[in-house]
């Protein structure tokens, strides 16, 4: 088993090096002279001279990617263009808040979503269950910014429940700190709900169609403890694998959420560097964010050895 | 529903529509269903029923909401086609000839583990911003899933007999994909792409929302949106009447996928 570990976790370096590669050509795949597009139209000789020697472009091709890859493994993501930081330190800056949006939503996400599915499962057909699809299907189809948008509407702007934009950390006080993203972490659970309460209705349908249950409740056993313990225990391989997958949609929203509340995060970072052409930023963002997705995912398969104690490799 | 769509937006010219980017300070911000006249900036002047009224600039919101849609469609049904295309040659390859399997797939998976609305951002902030650039850069991330679906049908069916007796006939190779492979593939290959396209349209509006898709006098439904926020207090109208046509497609779409997904496939009749 330990052997399973280490080579799950070596088998994620191909993927990231695939990655970095991807980041690394983006750069280059560019008609014409990287450093010339940076500099922009109003930029002199002199500046795109410079450019090139910062990004080290005066080199044959596979030798800047091995370069940037050294690089890249001892931490150093380049500097930014325009702020005199390096993308590493920016990164650093701005991670609080999608963290606290990311983690918040998590929480939320799981702590609906799971109930929900599985008790669509139970009342499999009845009006709840239907209900409950229907309200996904919405779900899915309604983009974060939309969503955002009507509850600043609803909770901001009439009702004056929740602050309707703006950021407060953690260290101005927790009760600040909740009240700022409870709006966005429910903007941006809205899909993330929709996804994992459908994964938790089929995979918990489908265990309580097993031989087991039928088992358990002919023994008598209360329907709670047949739910919770053998059908919910049953479908949790399915429904935290799809919780990993849906990082992906959460770090989709990030980017839109944190500019539709005026969030300082990563996400804003991101479409700021985009706006500015800062390149060396959008690659580390960009690098960062499938370093997180990778890792998360690495995460949920090494989770099912504790889940599932069938999984011996 | 989707119908109607399609037909409001490919009819839109004729449906009481005055250019999207006309524009009328004078008209500001008119409510919903007003009658006035307009005052083009070109000097024109006419009367004009503004269904939906008017933004800050004075644009018809009917007009630029029906023109806009037609870019949303356009990208979905352009990226579904796309990525079933390139994604079912990927996949045909890497699982007909093994000897590719490894390394597509690895390739496959990179891509993959960049989201694809970060993706799509970094190339768009590459090339720019132009229709084809923000098509190619919602197709790639949408390859892989596409890729890995065929590959999956074509390892399930290549053990087959009927495929095993067109080989020891000695079958073209590409006969033997288009005839004997590749139909079992189509039934979930129409069933993701509507699911593609719904996301393709989800992406373009959020790329176009944040500021990063077709360049300003492109209305589209992200880019109306992103305007009207500066005044969304006193007119929310402009930022939320997009939003719930945005959200009507994208469902339908996605309640599409859902019934051909109940028709088409039978193995999932069975289980429900």
């Amino acid at each position: 088993m330990f052997l399973f570990i280490l080579r799950r976790i070596l088998s994620i370096i191909p993927v990231l090096a695939i990655v970095a590669l991807i980041v690394f050509m983006m750069l280059h795949l560019v008609p014409g002279d990287p450093a010339a597009i940076i500099v922009g139209d109003n930029g002199t000789l002199e500046d795109i001279a410079r450019v090139r020697a910062q990004l080290g472009l005066n080199e044959s091709l596979p030798l800047q990617f091995w370069h940037w890859l050294l690089r890249l493994l001892q931490g150093d993501l380049g500097h930014s263009i325009f702020i005199p930081q390096s993308v590493a330190s920016l990164i650093g800056q701005r991670i609080g808040p999608t963290l606290s949006l990311g983690l918040l939503t998590l929480v939320v996400t799981v702590l609906l979503a799971v109930p929900l599915g599985t008790i669509a499962a139970w009342k499999r057909n009845s009006w709840i269950d239907r209900s409950l699809m229907a309200t996904s299907a919405v779900g899915f189809s309604v983009p974060a910014f939309v969503v955002g948008y009507l509850f600043i509407w609803l909770f901001g702007l009439h009702l004056h429940w929740f602050p309707v934009q703006g950021y407060t950390p953690m260290a101005q006080g927790f009760g600040a700190w909740l009240q700022g993203l409870v709006l966005p972490s429910l903007t941006l659970s809205m899909v993330y709900i929709a996804l994992i309460a459908r994964v938790t209705r089929a995979a918990v349908s489908e265990a309580l169609t097993e031989d087991y249950i039928r088992t358990a409740r002919s023994k008598g056993i209360s329907e709670w403890r047949v739910l919770m313990r053998h059908a919910l225990a049953n479908a949790a391989v399915p429904i935290v694998t799809v919780v990993g997958i849906g990082v992906a949609l959460l770090i989709t929203g990030v980017v839109v959420t944190e500019t539709v509340f005026a969030i300082p995060g990563l996400g804003r970072l991101t479409v700021d560097s985009v706006l500015s052409r800062d390149f060396p930023v959008i690659q580390g963002v960009t690098l960062f964010f499938s370093f997180v997705y990778v890792l998360v995912n690495l995460l949920v398969d090494l989770s099912y050895l504790l889940l599932d104690p069938r999984i011996r490799y | 529903m989707l119908l109607v769509l399609v037909v409001l937006v490919a009819g839109a010219p004729f449906l009481g529509t005055i250019s999207p980017q006309a524009m009328d300070p004078g008209s500001a911000n008119l409510a919903i269903g007003t009658h006035a006249s307009f005052n083009d900036l070109s000097g024109e002047s006419f009367e004009h029923f503004f269904l939906l009224g008017t933004d800050a600039m004075g644009r018809d919101l009917w007009s630029r909401m029906l023109y806009g849609g037609r870019i949303s469609l356009t990208v979905g049904v352009v990226v579904a086609v796309l990525s079933l295309l390139f994604g079912t040659l990927v996949g045909l390859v890497s699982g007909y000839f093994r000897r590719f399997d490894a390394l597509v797939m690895r390739c496959m998976d990179g891509l993959m583990a960049i989201p694809a609305m970060i993706f799509a951002i970094s190339l768009v902030a590459i090339f720019g911003a132009r229709l084809s650039t923000l098509l190619v850069a919602i197709t790639i991330p949408e390859i892989p899933r596409v890729a890995r679906l065929v590959r999956s049908v074509v390892l399930g069916v290549r053990e087959e007999a009927y495929v095993e007796a067109a080989i020891a006939l000695a079958t073209p190779t590409l006969k033997i994909l288009w005839r004997h492979i590749l139909p079992n593939a189509i039934a979930p290959l129409i069933i993701q792409g509507t699911y593609i396209c719904a996301a393709a349209i989800l992406i373009e509006s959020s790329l176009s929302f944040l500021g990063l898709g077709l360049s300003a006098e492109q209305a589209t439904w992200g880019s109306i949106m992103a305007e009207g926020r500066s005044q969304f207090n006193q007119y929310p109208g402009v930022v939320l009447l997009p939003g719930v046509m945005l959200a009507l497609t994208v469902l339908s779409v996605n309640m599409l996928g859902d019934g051909l997904r109940d028709r088409l496939d039978p193995k999932f009749n069975k289980r429900t």
